[in-house]
């Protein structure tokens, strides 16, 4: 009886039930959206960072480097030599050294240009190692690429697919190379920046006509994995091209730089936490609104129940079961809003980066969002559950004859 | 038939406090007693305290002073959670103006009868609907039935639970003649099948001449009507 009481009071008062579940519902899917995407956006870039320890590049921004070297983001802060690759390549520690040339593109994605050791067994993320799901991969000195996955699927490519890149990192249709290049293979989906470009021999970029012939063995980066066990070696040539050198760049650790991108930003996300609280404070006050309002105009019904026999508990517990229902309906739909918000996040991360949320991992504030939400609800009613516990029955049951 | 009285009230005093600040004097019964399964209406104009009498043998509102008991449960000095049980298990309350939950169907509204007590049961709900002949309409809500079928929705409510005594405060106060009337005799048709006592207050004549045994609360209570009541 008591929860069939909850519903038809709900009912009830439809348009105030329905604005205070709309706003709980907002209250939670910012809170969890914020926390979640925000969580979700550092440990997925840093994952994505393609499993380099490293990178080394010309004299400036770490961030632009990995930017530029991982994400495919920004242009590179210069070109590094042949030499300076081959001497790093050398070093003891060095597991993995991989050369990229950027510089162009295909309609704004990405052409970039490797050795073809980026296809031998090398590993993006533990036990998964990148390769050719269709296909094969480039062989060196040809004009061959091997599409990403997202890219394949953004620029409707498939095995044999030719096309003319365009000069730069940003799409000009006056700029126009004449080489004529050919899909071989597409890249098996990583959920990795390496999904959303085009991967062609280190000469196919660097060879390309326009290109200044004097720079044709120059690099834009060198992605480094350094040997397990190996803990110093990040320190060492830290040491050695940061503090010692002064014509490299090495970006490491990654993860730390990344974190300090995040950190940049954090402003950002406090402002969005403020505006989540506040949101959700608006949902409580209107929990009360509807459930005092609904309490007001029905103190008669609740004098009757009493009269009826129920205990000043019962009506305790129906009106803080109107606004618990309130908080439950709202964090039921706060999740459908939460998996919107996420997913449309997601796909633009997916789209434009190359990195992949996991918007339903698990994180705490998937249960402590919708606990406090579901508190601020039940707390919202207990004021009005306070004044139907003293509720006198003989006058809500007035006029007396 | 159980030879408890349904309802033995003893020097019972009630008074409210005024704005002046003193207190208004409203009853002082010195002896009342209703049989089991007895019917009997109160006269009384408006002001006289019916409500206010009605109430105190429901245990809704406390007496200043005195005894009353229903089916031998002395309702005076009960906590307040005894006295809730008392409404629950033992009483049946019909009032004036129907006080149907709008938000609940008529047998939703009869469950209710029940919830408190023996648990809400929609088969038993359903006789007591029956019993009024209201079974066709046990799905409407109050505003769908019409005034009468409010009152048998209400009369049914009351029943539901089996009371020993049946409490009815101007039953027919919202109701034409003719179908007044017809709650009047449906309630103690009713009360005899149950064997519940019935004590109905009323100022309506027409109510008052259907009973053989009509008490005058002005004779009742001691207590002079106060002028601005009257």
């Amino acid at each position: 009886m008591l929860f069939l009481l909850i519903r038809r009071g709900l009912r009830q008062h439809l348009v105030s039930t329905a604005v205070a579940v709309l706003l709980v519902a907002l209250g939670m899917g910012l809170v969890v959206s914020v926390w979640v995407v925000r969580a979700q956006a550092e440990q997925s870039f840093t994952r994505s960072a393609s499993g380099f320890d490293a990178v080394l590049g010309a004299r400036g921004s770490k961030l632009q480097l990995v930017l530029n070297c991982l994400f495919h983001q920004e242009a590179s802060p210069g070109n590094i030599t042949a030499d300076d690759f081959q001497q790093v390549k050398s070093l003891p520690m060095v597991d993995r050294a991989i050369p990229i040339v950027v510089g162009d593109n295909f309609r704004g994605v990405r052409l970039v240009g490797v050795s073809d050791d980026f296809f031998q067994n090398l590993e993006y993320a533990p036990g998964h190692v990148y390769s050719v799901d269709e296909g094969r991969p480039f062989q060196v000195g040809q004009k061959e690429a091997v599409v990403g996955s997202l890219a394949a699927h953004q620029l409707g490519w498939s095995l044999g697919t030719t096309f003319h890149p365009f000069h730069g990192l940003d799409y000009n249709p006056n700029a126009q190379h004449s080489e004529i290049f050919t899909v071989v293979g597409v890249l098996a989906p990583t959920s990795t920046p390496a999904d959303r470009v085009i991967w062609v021999p280190l000469e196919g970029v660097q060879r390309l006509g326009g290109h200044d012939p004097a720079a044709f063995t120059d690099l834009s980066g060198v992605l480094i994995k350094f040997k397990p066990g190996a803990g110093a070696a990040g320190l060492m040539l830290d040491t050695r091209y940061n503090r010692q050198g002064k014509r490299l760049t090495l970006a490491w650790p990654v993860a730390s730089i990344l974190a300090d991108l995040f950190a940049k930003f954090s402003w950002f996300e406090s402002a969005l936490q403020a505006l989540a609280y506040m949101v959700a404070v608006v949902a409580g006050a209107s929990v009360f609104s509807a459930v005092y309002s609904s309490m007001s105009a029905r103190k008669r019904d609740l004098a009757i129940l009493r009269a009826l026999g129920a205990h000043r508990g019962f009506l305790i517990a129906a009106v803080l079961g109107e606004s618990a229902g309130i908080g439950l309906l709202g964090c039921a739909l706060g999740f459908g809003l939460y998996a919107a918000i996420a997913s449309t996040v997601q796909e633009i991360l997916r789209t434009h980066i190359g990195v992949l949320l996991e918007p339903w991992a698990w994180n705490p504030v998937l249960v402590w969002g919708p606990v406090l939400m579901l508190a601020l609800s039940v707390a919202a009613g207990a004021l009005p559950a306070w004044r139907a516990y003293r509720l006198s029955v003989a006058d809500g049951l007035s006029p007396l004859s | 038939m159980d030879p408890t009285p349904a309802l033995v009230i003893r020097d019972l005093f009630k008074s409210f406090p005024a704005p002046s600040g003193q207190r208004i004097e409203v009853l002082r019964i010195p002896q009342f007693e209703l049989g089991a399964g007895q019917q009997v209406a109160i006269r009384g104009e408006s002001g006289l305290g019916k409500t206010t009498l009605m109430h105190i043998i429901a245990g809704i509102l406390e007496a200043d002073s005195g005894f009353v008991a229903v089916g031998g449960t002395q309702v005076t000095g009960l906590s307040e959670a005894g006295r809730d049980r008392l409404r629950a298990e033992r009483l049946g309350y019909v009032f004036q103006t129907f006080n149907l939950l709008q938000g609940l169907s008529a047998l939703e509204n009869v469950m209710l009868g029940l919830a408190f007590g023996r648990g809400a049961d929609p088969k038993t709900a359903m006789e007591a609907l029956e019993r009024v002949g209201l079974a066709q309409r046990a799905h409407y809500l109050p505003r769908q039935l019409s005034t009468g079928q409010q009152q048998r929705v209400a009369v049914a409510r009351a029943l539901a639970n089996r009371p020993c005594l049946i409490l009815a405060d101007e039953p027919t106060g919202n109701l034409d003649a003719a179908r007044g009337r017809k709650i009047v005799q449906l309630l103690r048709d009713s009360a005899s099948s149950l064997g519940s006592a019935l004590l109905v207050a009323s100022h309506d004549p027409d109510v008052l001449g259907s009973f053989e045994h009509v008490v005058d609360l002005a004779a009742l209570n001691q207590v002079a009507p106060h002028e601005e009541e009257l």
